[in-house]
């Protein structure tokens, strides 16, 4: 780790004039962030701690029963505090381990958006709402790629809007090492469609697989994924499984996703 | 028995208390005044030439002490390799120099070109930033046969070759089992992998090197299961430091699994560089530095061929087998794939005609050595898994056949030169049988069919050498060590005793078991023993845990010594009681004079050995302390019979464990629990090899799976409950407690179970796969389902 200062604003927009300067960036709860400081391979000189916000923190219900959560709130708050979103809070639970998800945050989740991480799929799958400080970014608008996202240089994420589905499940195939996932599918049924977001799959991160949701509006059913093939093209290939695998996996969770749904 | 644990009991382990509570002293907990911490800067490259090291501007950053590069170790000896193979031909192994830090060639990934020593490891880390290293990339080295095949690319430009040796064994039989092969009814034949592992103990490595000017000493303190190794390979190979000016401590060591019985340049370097600097210097491994340069094991490519008559009795077995040395020949690493994997290969059965061909081959990447059982599990893994492949192919029940073809008298010696003293492999299956509910199997099977789940059994035997080893044999077979165990035992004066040993525990609980024994001999209690261990200085020249060695090894040296107190306490109580030497007896603690009723008790006959006040001082010397050293006359042979059942998910590959059963013979058992916690650890292991783990290079020698985010370690829910049973004991006839040892069994025994489990479900669901190689991961299943 190189020497770094660190600040820790208890109002978004301390937060945001903090991260004015070119040199700092944005911490929460450090679990990916840390281990790359760890290494060497970044060097911030300053760190804009986002946890003391409070603002930022804690789990409400939104417009429209929508379930709101504030972008410095942890997997574990998730976990224990989405029940109004039981999908949500499912796959809140089985990110890494306890330490990571009492230290882990949903708006360092999305912001970094992992081509692996579980966050994407729910905010994808879900057509949520990311909330920055200046902007309110629609999910199928905000994910631009493996690590690449629509917020600019100092943005922050300080809430997350999910609408609440009909049903929705979220399944994951962890990779044995890391146990981020291999593939994982979000289905969400809502009253206006049916959402299939996929993440762990595709070189490009998160996506709709946009033939399963065409075929589960029509028929929301185990079987209408039957005759339904994932193409292997722009698929991760790695010595945990090849493209063929990735997306034949794809439809073994969006099945399980929908039968369980 | 001593109220508190003798042998047979099972009382919990005295050192957890420590260790679970955070009181454990560990190398990295050492600090001594004045440290300065070392940085080394390790080679991104697998293979190039290193044309110049500038490392001008970084030794004038702040807080830098002193940079070293090879240059400064010109001087000194290399790390040397303790054990020397002699090929097919005569002759003997291709030994290449290995440098404490590189001169002129990088050969892996993580091979150290210089090390920055600084006031804190922030510091060093800064300027080991700023050295400029220019080096010219070469091909790398990678894929073994490739390396054999084409000598162009040279990992060691002064060989020949990159082969190491090219080793034949038994030479003389190759051609009768050429032609016993030629001739046979049937041969079985099954190439396979046995992948490449790290073993990853919770506890890095460290070394402290500290030095007095005042008095020449040096001391080292280092993460080793074997100090007195290490102390006799650095001091008098590498850096001509005679023994009594060298002290090697390892205090509480946090798992080792072999790759901590090595000597390291790491090791080499902060004892020097303490020297060199005038101050002591300290080196704490990252987890990152651990992938690539701790010693790497298995990594064995293998052919393999049973022959067998119409009715399946094995008539001749060969092998050809490629072994990875890695860049560097690890201190024990030329002996793994040879003597201790060329030498098991008949298994549990009279297969009469034997050859294996090893072929010991240098690539660029990290040295390969012993790991958790070394070369018997590639000796177990390839004979059980192609016995399964020819039972299916004889349509003969895998149990049946290897019931067939098992030894059922002992003494037996093998065509692969070892002498089985015990065994009884019918019991061990007959045993297993029972535990694992074999005659279940087919109920379980079709509950899981009803789930979707493909469910396979996979059963298989294993035998093992431990209690490493005869000096005078392992002297003749190439080893540069003897192989012994010492213990001193030394009775206070009220009755307490401490034990110093050479065998030194990296969590195996010796400080619970070793006293189980001394007590149960005295008939004290186990709480008046106290081990000391790990320390150069206190205890006597002994060679270390490995090879499930300690307690048949080790153990045997404690008993020897033990009895030697004995004798002489026996004499103290004679001529207290006025009596016959040849009439006293020692029971529970109280020596009596036979057929009467006089008797002093143990704490008598101390005090006394050392207030010699009514004493035969014309006769003995006051004091109650021998050393008693053991040489063992032979390996001892534990054995088993393990069976696994599986769930494979035909949708995604995954395999889950169901069950696991262990039925073991370790012989003689002084603390079950100790033993299970054994035989799950293994099992454990052994599992993580089969489904989860693997070091994966790429072409260019770069280690992709270089952290936990892509090299798998087994975890809880990966692993089953375990069904563990050592009743069946068949006791080693050679040593005085009559144990064989039990630390390797489990990580030997089961992968073979694991893979034959998943073959057997595949097969069952009428898919045409005979292997899978290992770890069997959820891609690879479902490749092979689907190709
Ligand atoms: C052992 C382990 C296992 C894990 N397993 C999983 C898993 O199974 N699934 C999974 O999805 N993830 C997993 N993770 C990742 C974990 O979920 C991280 O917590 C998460 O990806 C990052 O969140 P964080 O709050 O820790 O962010 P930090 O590490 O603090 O920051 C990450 C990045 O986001 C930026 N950032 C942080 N907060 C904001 C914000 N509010 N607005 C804008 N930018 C911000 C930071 O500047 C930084 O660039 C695992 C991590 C570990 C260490």
């Amino acid at each position: 780790m190189y020497a770094f200062d660190i600040e820790r604003p208890s109002s978004v927009s301390e937060a945001v004039e903090a991260l004015k300067n070119e040199e700092a960036q944005a911490l929460s709860g450090g679990q990916t962030l840390i281990p790359t400081l760890k290494q060497r391979l970044a060097a911030p000189e300053k760190l804009i701690s986002l946890t003391g916000i409070s603002d930022m923190k804690g789990i409400c219900e939104g417009a429209g029963g929508s379930v709101c959560i504030g972008g410095a709130t942890t997997h574990g708050e998730v976990a224990e505090g989405a029940s109004a979103y039981p999908a949500l809070a499912e796959l809140a639970s089985h990110i890494g381990d306890p330490a990571v998800r009492n230290r882990g945050t949903i708006g360092g989740s999305l912001a970094n958006n992992d081509p692996s991480a579980c966050y994407p799929a729910a905010a994808l799958g879900s057509g949520a709402l990311i909330v920055t400080n200046t902007r309110e970014i629609a999910a199928d608008d905000y994910f631009e790629g493996m690590f690449s996202t629509a917020l600019d240089e100092g943005e922050i994420i300080t809430e997350v809007r999910f609408p609440v589905p009909e049903c929705a499940n979220y399944q994951k195939f962890v990779q044995p090492a890391s146990r981020f996932a291999l593939v994982a599918v979000f289905v969400a049924k809502y009253a206006d469609g049916v959402r299939v977001a996929v993440t762990g799959a595709s070189e490009d991160g998160v996506f709709r697989w946009t033939d399963a949701e065409q075929a589960l509006n029509a028929d929301f059913s185990v079987d209408a994924l039957e005759n339904l093939k994932c193409s292997e093209e722009g698929m991760i290939e790695d010595m945990h499984g090849s493209a063929a695998y990735r997306a034949h996996l794809v439809k073994v969770m969006t099945k399980r996703s929908v039968g369980a749904c | 028995m001593p109220a508190d644990g003798g042998i047979g009991a099972s009382p919990k382990r005295r050192e957890d208390v420590r260790f679970l509570t955070g009181k454990g002293n560990y190398t990295d907990d050492i600090n001594v005044r004045g440290q300065a911490y070392v940085h080394f800067v390790r080679s991104e490259l697998a293979h190039g030439h290193i044309n110049s090291i500038d490392t001008g501007a970084a030794s004038a950053m702040e807080g830098v002490v002193r940079i070293f590069t090879g240059a400064d170790f010109e001087s000194v000896g290399g790390i040397p390799c303790g054990w020397q193979i002699t090929d097919r031909f005569g002759e003997v192994m291709q030994e290449p120099a290995h440098p404490v830090l590189a001169q002129g060639k990088v050969r892996h990934v993580g091979d150290p070109i210089a090390a920055v020593v600084a006031e804190t490891y922030e510091q060093a880390r800064d300027a080991a930033e700023a050295i400029e290293i220019d080096i010219s990339e070469l091909p790398a080295v990678i894929d073994m046969k490739a390396a054999v095949a084409n000598s162009d690319v040279k990992v060691h430009e002064d060989l020949i070759s990159n082969l190491c040796y090219d080793w034949g064994f038994v030479e003389e039989n190759r051609d009768a089992v050429d032609a016993a092969i030629k001739g046979a009814h049937h041969v079985t034949t099954l190439e396979l992998v046995n992948n490449r592992l790290i073993a990853n103990p919770m506890e890095p490595r460290v070394a402290v090197g500290d030095y007095n000017s005042a008095t020449d000493d040096h001391t080292l303190y280092t993460t080793s299961q074997n100090p007195h190794v290490i102390r006799l390979l650095m001091g008098a190979f590498v850096l001509g430091i005679p023994e009594h000016k060298l002290r090697v401590v390892s205090p509480d060591v946090g798992g080792g699994f072999g790759t901590k019985i090595f000597h390291y340049a790491e090791e080499a370097f902060c004892t020097f560089a303490a020297k060199a600097c005038g101050r002591p210097v300290k080196w704490t491994s990252s987890r990152s530095e651990a992938f690539m340069s701790d010693a790497h094991g298995r990594d064995h490519v293998t052919k393999i061929e049973l022959a067998m008559d119409a009715e399946g009795m094995f008539q001749a077995l060969r092998t050809e087998t490629y072994a990875n040395m890695g860049a560097y020949l690890s201190t024990f690493a030329p002996s793994v794939p040879t003597w201790l994997h060329g030498t098991l290969m008949a298994g549990n059965y009279k297969t009469p005609l034997i050859y294996v061909n090893v072929k010991a081959v240098f690539t660029n990447t990290v040295p390969v050595d012993a790991y958790r059982g070394a070369g018997r599990p590639e000796a177990t893994f390839q004979l059980e898994r192609v016995i399964d492949k020819a039972a299916r192919e004889m349509g003969i029940d895998p149990i049946e056949l290897r019931r067939k073809n098992f030894i059922t008298e002992f003494p037996y010696a093998t065509p692969v030169a070892v002498e089985y003293d015990t065994g009884d492999y019918h019991a061990t299956m007959d045993k297993l049988s029972e535990i694992a509910d074999l005659s279940g199997f087919e109920a379980r099977r079709a509950q899981s069919a009803s789930n979707g789940k493909l469910r396979g059994l996979g059963v298989n035997c294993y035998i093992e050498a431990c209690g490493i080893a005869p000096s005078n044999l392992v002297g003749q077979l190439g080893a540069r060590a003897g192989l012994y165990e010492s213990a001193t035992v030394r009775v206070n004066a009220t009755g307490g005793l401490v034990v110093m040993t050479g065998s030194h525990s990296h969590g195996q609980g010796h400080e619970t078991a070793f006293p189980q024994v001394i007590a149960d001999m005295i008939g004290i209690d186990a709480s008046m023993v106290e081990i000391v261990h790990g320390d150069t200085a206190k205890v006597p020249m002994g060679m270390g845990t490995y090879g499930s060695r300690s307690l048949a090894v080790g153990g045997s040296a404690m008993f020897k010594a033990t009895e030697k107190i004995i004798n002489k306490a026996k004499k103290i109580a004679a001529h207290l009681m006025e009596a016959a030497d040849s009439d006293i007896e020692l029971k529970d603690g109280q020596f009596s004079v036979a057929g009467t009723d006089k008797s002093v008790a143990w704490g008598d006959v101390t005090l006394a050995a050392y207030v010699p006040h009514n004493y035969p001082l014309e006769d003995i010397e006051p004091g109650l302390e021998e050393t008693a050293f053991y040489d063992p006359a032979n390996f001892t042979y534990p054995s088993g019979a393990y069976a696994c059942e599986v769930e494979v998910d035909p949708d995604t590959g995954k395999v889950d464990i169901k069950s696991f059963a262990a039925a073991d013979d370790f012989g003689n058992i002084v603390n079950p629990m100790i033993v299970d916690g054994q035989v799950h650890g293994g099992i454990g292991q052994g599992i993580g090899q089969a489904l989860l783990e693997q070091a994966v290079y790429d072409s260019d020698g770069q280690l992709l799976s270089g952290s936990y985010m892509d090299y798998a370690m087994p975890r809880a829910d990966d692993v089953p409950y375990y069904t563990v049973d050592h009743s069946c004991q068949t006791p080693c006839t050679h040593n005085p407690l009559g144990v064989k040892g039990c630390g390797e069994a489990g990580a030997i025994g089961s992968p073979p179970a694991v893979v034959n489990a998943v073959v057997d479900a595949l097969q069952r669901a009428g898919h045409d796969i005979t292997h899978i190689d290992m770890p069997l991961s959820p891609s690879k299943v479902w490749s092979a389902m689907n190709s």
